[in-house]
């Protein structure tokens, strides 16, 4: 208990109501997320609606082999995360600093892959403001990849913080707020990638 | 103050410790809130110059002190720093931080550190919103589409500062959500919590829900103007009514952000200076629900000759008049407590008082809004103008100056003259109704709102207009003038100058760090006035 | 001043009906709570300190009897408001149709013999008018508070509205949704004339009552008429385009450098290709008048200008 009480806020509250409280507060943060994204996929319903040939000749354009390989990546990268945070909570220092450094390796692969991407569709000449149909997918994919990279650098603090102790069996709430954030990312673009890549 | 144990932190005062810096890194709920209470009072100012400016130029046909393009970028300066820097931030971030955890008997909120983030966010945001001077937004507060896109003045730079500050009510709410639901003490159950609790809980959903929709609509117009995505611009095939929906979607639940922490408050102070319970205490704590549930529903009355179908203007008709039923219940059962009571009519009560009465006129020219056929002829005039102010300065503002002239003793140690606080409201009672009155006959008679220039028929009711707000501004000034001698040599506190039963009211005046030298058990409700043992 | 402008479109009547009706049950409700409040406060205000104080809390009846009521007058109001509504937006089938054009910062009508005029709206009295409108800039709105009439006009779509106007007489048109510097200047007038006279105009018979006024005077009137003063001042300031003070005769750097002295021909071609020469450091947003002005307006014109030192 005493890692428990050291971590407990300056203000003197029982940890497990800290516990309680934090993934309470991740998952309301979560809830903000999932709305500020609905604005987006709101937009995107309703110009679909009202463009279906525009949507229909531009998504053709997009290419599906990359996105198809970055959802298989974010899924294990999934994968990896959920297997760090069942590593800590059985106590496995190492296997926990393993798996976050998968994912974050896997988060990174995403990334490149969408350098990529995107390099070639601005060669191509599609940019945010091309049409209504690429300013989407480059708002959408865009705003998924701001969280992508924000999820990074918080695993990566995990991950530096791994290395000092302070997580345990015992301690992990951090770890697993983080776990639910990544997994958030992960299924905000298992809804992209059909939306955009595969529905004609 | 990171490193006192609980007997140690319980000895201070938590206005004791010096220096700025123990004031700007302090994570203690009460200091936050006075940082917030400071610097929403500045915006207060800054946004009300603004609004002396914009009525200082009404005070004539044509120019008066400025020319068009000025008048504009002050309306709308006006509207974003009132909106995002005093009114939705308001009531919640400074005394719900203040006052939620000492009611629910808790030491602090659930997350303090991301309580003074919040407030960092709050000051980023507002700094960013000022950089915007040098090049002032001319689109009035609500950036319609195309007009937003086209300007040239910054829209960019407002937008964001809103985005930013935009993510501290996020965050605020997320804070007062999780510490209702999880910190109240031993024995606080659901059903003996003050209404205070209640309204904040309501507001905080609003706040976390609503927000994130005015923070996409922002981050798209930003794309609008930078990229020229299209989705809101008629000449790339978007569609402007669309920004409209976003843009309402927030922007009404706001309103309500902006109204629920002043019912809480009023529901505290009747009780108090009535000596009896207050009147249908369950009405009053689910009609709190019902109204923030019901305002995620009605956004598109902001748009019923903007472009929808006659369909949806009927549909949000209809739900507009629903949330006027428990907004109603409440003002008859904030009278009903007044029965048979023991009235003390001092400065909170005179606000409380005032706040029933002007939110009632408020609220009732809200039904006419929400009358189809005659919202075709007032909206977009000064009716609505007088209405959205009778609601928001007779209502919020007068709620919070209820709280800020009845908490004032807990949170400062010291009480202020009670004699010239009187008089202050009686100025700013007088100017407030002298000022928007005239307004809504302004609308009726088809005086249009944004207008820099009028014809020379609407100038008598203009001129009137504009000497009220010269009243309302002495009146404001001199409350404010008497808050702060009595800051400075005012008489010292008792714990409990009113004789509250709430738990705030029973740790001393002002209250430690932590709040509590023990968490109390609770066995009552806060209103046991009159309660034979 | 009263309450509300005179009622002067077919169903102005009904809408004043609501709206004094919703004023008589607000008026009922305001003074029925002010006057508890009041009492109350007088009735029971503290006494002696300590004074003893009834442990009410609440009674059903009067929640139940506070909430069926207002409930039932609200649903009242709101099919009132409802059935209205229908009315003002529904256009009979036997409408006259005529477009309109809104743009920063004027009004632009076109009627079915081809006529264009300018801020000013010719319609005869007692036959139902539809408005097909469009904006081509950003949003504008439609206001006429005499027929109690709204509408907002944008640029990604046609709206319509329509009235039936019941009086003779001149009525103010007022932009009603905010479009930029000189949204309060989008002023213009509803002119309804009586059928037998709204029949001469449409034929081109009906002069402009100018007889009797200089050209420089007429030249005054159309200033304000034609929207001209919604982006050129008289007095100096800057609003859109060049003031027209001190503007005759002036030597004028356009944009690509050219030097043009502002003469007859000049005021006259920038008033039917404005996009033919755009004067250095001004934007290039003047429309074009062309079939909106004659030649006759454009010689007042002149002469005003001249005018104005």
């Amino acid at each position: 208990m005493e890692e428990m009480a050291e971590h407990a806020h300056a203000h003197h509250v029982d940890p497990v109501v800290e516990y309680q409280s934090s993934k309470f507060g991740m998952w309301l943060f979560i809830a903000t997320e999932l709305l500020l994204f609905g604005g987006l996929f709101t937009a995107y319903t309703i110009y679909r609606a009202k463009y279906p040939e525009m949507f229909h000749e531009q998504h053709l354009e997009l290419n599906k082999p990359i996105g198809a390989i970055n959802t298989v990546i974010l899924i294990c990268s999934s994968l990896t995360m959920a297997l760090g945070v069942a590593s800590i909570k059985r106590g496995k220092q190492e296997l926990l600093r393993l798996f976050l450094s998968l994912t974050i390796l896997f988060g990174i692969m995403f990334l490149i892959n969408k350098y990529f991407e995107w390099g070639h569709e601005f060669r191509d000449g599609n940019y945010p403001g091309t049409s209504i149909f690429f300013s989407l997918y480059f708002m959408m994919t865009g705003l998924h990849m701001i969280h992508v990279i924000v999820g990074l650098l918080v695993l990566a603090v995990m991950l530096a913080w791994s290395f000092t102790g302070r997580f345990s069996d015992k301690y992990n709430t951090p770890i697993e707020l983080g776990g639910i954030y990544w997994h958030l990312v992960d299924l905000i673009w298992i809804y992209l990638f059909p939306l955009l890549y595969l529905i004609g | 103050m990171a490193n006192h144990t609980l007997a140690e932190a319980i000895q201070i005062p938590y206005l004791e410790e010096k220096g700025l810096i123990s004031w700007i890194t302090s994570t203690d709920h009460k200091r936050i809130s006075i940082l917030y209470l400071l610097s929403i009072s500045t915006f207060f100012v800054v946004g009300g110059i603004a609004a002396l400016l914009v009525r200082l130029e009404l005070l004539t046909p044509g120019k008066t002190i400025v020319d068009a393009h000025t008048y504009n970028t002050l309306f709308t300066f006006h509207g974003t720093v009132m909106v995002f820097l005093f009114i939705v931030p308001g009531i919640a971030a400074s005394f719900g931080n203040f006052l939620i955890p000492l009611m629910i008997g808790a030491r602090d909120v659930a997350f303090p550190r991301l309580n003074l983030l919040s407030w960092y966010l709050y000051i980023a945001g507002a700094i960013i919103i000022v950089a915007s001077l040098l090049q002032p937004a001319d689109t009035g507060w609500t950036f319609y589409t195309p007009y937003s896109i086209r300007t040239g003045t910054d829209v960019i730079l407002l937008t964001f500062g809103i985005f930013v500050a935009g993510f501290s009510s996020i965050l605020t709410g997320l804070n007062f959500i999780v510490t209702i639901q999880k910190l109240r003490a031993p024995g606080m159950t659901w059903h003996r919590l003050p209404l205070f609790i209640w309204a904040s809980y309501a507001t905080a959903i609003l706040q976390v829900l609503a927000t994130p929709v005015i923070g996409i609509s922002l981050l798209l117009l930003i794309a609008e103007r930078v990229f020229g995505i299209g989705f809101f611009d008629p000449a790339k095939g978007g569609d402007p009514v669309l920004f409209q929906h976003f843009f309402w979607f927030y922007s009404h639940p706001a309103v309500y952000i902006m109204i629920l922490p002043a019912m809480g408050i009023i529901s505290e102070v009747i009780p108090v200076f009535s000596r009896k319970p207050i009147f249908g205490y369950k009405a009053m704590a689910y009609s709190l629900l019902a109204i923030a549930f019901i305002s995620f529903l009605v956004w598109a009355h902001h748009m019923f000759t903007n472009g929808i179908s006659q369909l949806a203007a009927m549909i949000f008709s209809f739900l507009t008049f629903l949330v006027a039923i428990p907004t109603a219940i409440k003002v008859f059962n904030w009278t009903a407590t007044m029965y048979r009571g023991s009235i003390d009519l001092k400065s909170p009560m005179l606000y409380a008082l005032s706040f029933i009465f002007l939110f009632a006129i408020g609220g009732l020219t809200g039904v006419f809004l929400a009358a189809l056929a005659v919202d075709v002829h007032i909206h977009d005039t000064y009716f609505v103008v007088a209405h959205m102010h009778y609601v928001m300065i007779g209502g919020t503002v007068m709620g919070f100056l209820a709280a800020l002239h009845f908490w004032y003793p807990k949170m400062t140690g010291k009480m202020f003259n009670e004699k010239v606080a009187k008089v202050a409201w009686a100025f700013i009672f007088i100017g407030f109704n002298v000022t928007f009155f005239p307004q809504f006959i302004l609308g009726t008679e088809g005086m249009p709102r944004r207008y820099y220039d009028y014809l020379p028929k609407y100038q008598p009711l203009h001129e009137l207009s504009t000497i009220g707000s010269w009243i309302l501004a002495i009146g404001l000034f001199l409350m404010a003038i008497n808050l702060i001698r009595g800051l400075l040599n005012g008489e010292k506190a008792p714990e409990n100058p009113y004789g509250s039963l709430s738990l705030e009211w029973q740790v001393p005046s002002p209250p430690p760090h932590e709040n509590f030298e023990e968490i109390p058990t609770v066995t009552d409700w806060t209103y046991g006035y009159g309660k034979k043992q | 001043m009263n309450l509300l402008p005179e009622a002067a479109s077919g169903f102005a009547g009904k809408v004043d009906n609501i709206f004094w009706f919703v004023t008589v049950i607000s008026l009922v409700f305001f003074i029925l709570v002010s006057s508890f409040l009041i009492y109350f406060a007088i009735r029971y205000r503290r006494r002696r300190e300590n004074e003893e104080t009834p442990y009410i809390t609440g009674s059903h009846i009067l929640e139940a009897l506070w909430t069926v009521i207002p409930s039932i007058l609200l649903i009242v109001i709101f099919a009132y408001g409802f059935l209205a509504f229908r009315e003002i937006r529904t256009p009979p089938s036997n409408t006259l149709e005529i477009n309109v054009t809104g743009r920063q910062w004027l009004w632009q009508f076109k009627y079915n013999n081809g006529k264009t005029t300018v801020n000013e709206l010719y319609v005869p009295e007692g036959k139902p008018i539809r408005l097909i409108m469009k904006s081509e800039d950003v949003n504008h709105g439609f206001y006429v508070p005499a027929f109690r009439v709204k509408q907002d006009l944008m640029a990604s779509m046609y709206t319509q509205l329509w009235f039936k106007a019941t009086k003779v007489g001149t009525y103010d048109l007022f932009c009603t949704q905010y479009c930029g510097t000189g949204h309060s200047a989008m002023l213009g007038k509803i002119i309804v004339m009586a059928p037998q006279e709204y029949e001469k105009w449409e034929k081109g018979e009906q002069k402009e009552k100018v007889a009797g006024v200089s050209p420089a005077e007429q030249g005054k009137q159309l200033y304000t008429q034609r929207g001209c003063n919604a982006c050129h001042s008289i007095d100096g300031a800057r609003i859109v385009g060049p003031t027209w003070k001190g503007l005759w005769g002036k030597e004028e750097v356009m944009q690509d450098g050219q030097k043009v002295t502002v003469d007859e021909n000049y005021v006259r071609e920038s008033i039917l290709e404005p996009q033919a020469k755009i004067v250095n450091g001004y934007p290039p947003v003047m429309p074009s008048f062309k079939g909106v002005v004659s030649d006759e307006d454009i010689s007042a014109i002149i002469a005003y200008m001249k005018t104005l030192k």
